[in-house]
């Protein structure tokens, strides 16, 4: 039951994209297709869950034992970013069509900072290390379900005749809030 | 009269926020108030500045091959300064930032800068630098934040200007609203700018 609200609350209620803006680089950069969308929600899936594990025990293995937690920041950042190196690393070597598939996402990932943000949540929530792979998880498909989405709406946003201004960003970031709204319906359900 | 010219830059013509679209998470997440856009500018400005100085005078002993991850530890670093400065006596806005202020970090704009910018010239430059493009991001996320909280509190910070017990429009407080803020915002400064050019 405990598990269950954090899924549901990781996806829909507190959407990581549209509700908290975590993300929100790789969300309005590489949504202008279904195909490129889907294969970044899969890399953030990843390496999102990998990340929260690594950094999870950095906490409690090494920051917390030392008293050195002001040293967060920079420890999570470090290991997230060798972290995103050595996947596609290994990567490369043991399954090069995976590589092909979602390899040009990995570099753009260190510097999203719904990876960083996750971390750093579970932390700040308290959760033990099970609870928080849930929450990775559910917080990554809530980000793939954001994106997809999204993407999906921008491919036909093209066929459609906008004003010269509102062109490119701005009316993605209107139909972004339109999403968004429709995301508030979920507050409250957990 | 350079001065001039480099503020117009980085207020206007590359606005890191309403013209290149980087630093979208803190400007879409702390912006319901114009006091919560102006401080996080500003701390975001403090971490720009400190790292441009170190950079651009490590810039000739940072090797070719691991300058990122240098770079990402000079950050880091000062973004924990930041942070424990802000704990400690900023506490309430430390609070109501939350989460924004370590992830200054993953802020794309300072590790843009420091790649495009520190790294290539010296200190003064970069420090200008710093200062020129971290008060152009705390003018868009002031400017946002102001938009919001007038539309959706009636106040402009923190002082209000309609009755008590008058409706606002709460939904540009909410999430969906500074989407729907910034995609406006922008729109009108490409305007402008399409008019001018």
């Amino acid at each position: 039951m405990e598990y269950l609200i954090i899924i549901i609350g990781a996806i829909f209620v507190n959407n990581i994209v549209l509700v908290q803006f975590l993300g929100i680089c790789p969300f309005l950069g590489v949504s202008t297709k279904i195909s490129t969308a889907t294969g970044m929600s899969a890399a953030v899936m990843f390496v999102m869950t990998l990340a929260t594990i690594v950094t999870y025990l950095a906490q409690t293995l090494i920051l917390d034992p030392l008293h050195i937690e002001f040293m967060r920041t920079v420890t999570f950042i470090l290991v997230i970013a060798a972290l995103v190196q050595m996947v596609e690393l290994i990567m490369k070597k043991v399954s090069p069509p995976l590589y092909q598939a979602l390899g040009v996402f990995l570099p753009l990932i260190t510097t999203n900072c719904a990876i960083m943000g996750v971390a750093i949540l579970v932390i700040k929530k308290d959760f033990g290390l099970a609870e928080s792979v849930v929450f990775a998880i559910a917080t990554a498909i809530g980000f793939a379900i954001a994106l997809i989405v999204f993407a999906g709406i921008r491919e036909k946003l093209d066929l459609l005749d906008v004003p010269e201004a509102m062109k490119g960003a701005p009316i993605a970031l209107i139909t972004a809030g339109l999403l968004s709204l429709a995301f508030m319906g979920f507050s409250g359900m957990v | 009269m350079k001065i001039g010219k480099e503020f117009y830059r980085g207020f206007i013509k590359e606005n890191p926020v309403f013209v290149l679209l980087l630093g979208m998470c803190p400007t879409l997440g702390v912006t319901g108030t114009a006091v919560n856009g102006l401080g996080m500018g500003l701390a975001t400005t403090a971490v720009l500045i400190g790292s441009n100085m170190v950079i651009s005078l490590l810039k000739n002993l940072i090797p070719e091959k691991v300058r990122i991850p240098v770079f990402i530890v000079v950050i880091a670093s000062f973004v924990t300064i930041i942070e424990l400065t802000m704990a400690a006596y900023l506490p309430d806005l430390n609070d109501q930032l939350g989460l924004f202020i370590p992830l200054i970090v993953v802020n794309c704009i300072i590790l843009g800068r420091a790649e495009a910018f520190a790294s290539k010239n010296g200190v003064g430059a970069s420090i200008l630098d710093g200062v020129v493009m971290g008060l152009g991001f705390a003018f868009a996320l002031t400017l946002l934040g102001s938009v919001r909280e007038i539309l959706g509190f009636g106040s402009i910070f923190g002082i209000k200007f309609v009755a008590e017990e008058a409706s606002t429009m709460l939904l540009f407080i909410l999430p969906p609203g500074a989407f729907i803020s910034l995609g406006i915002l922008t729109a009108a400064i490409n305007k402008l700018s399409m008019k001018k050019g």
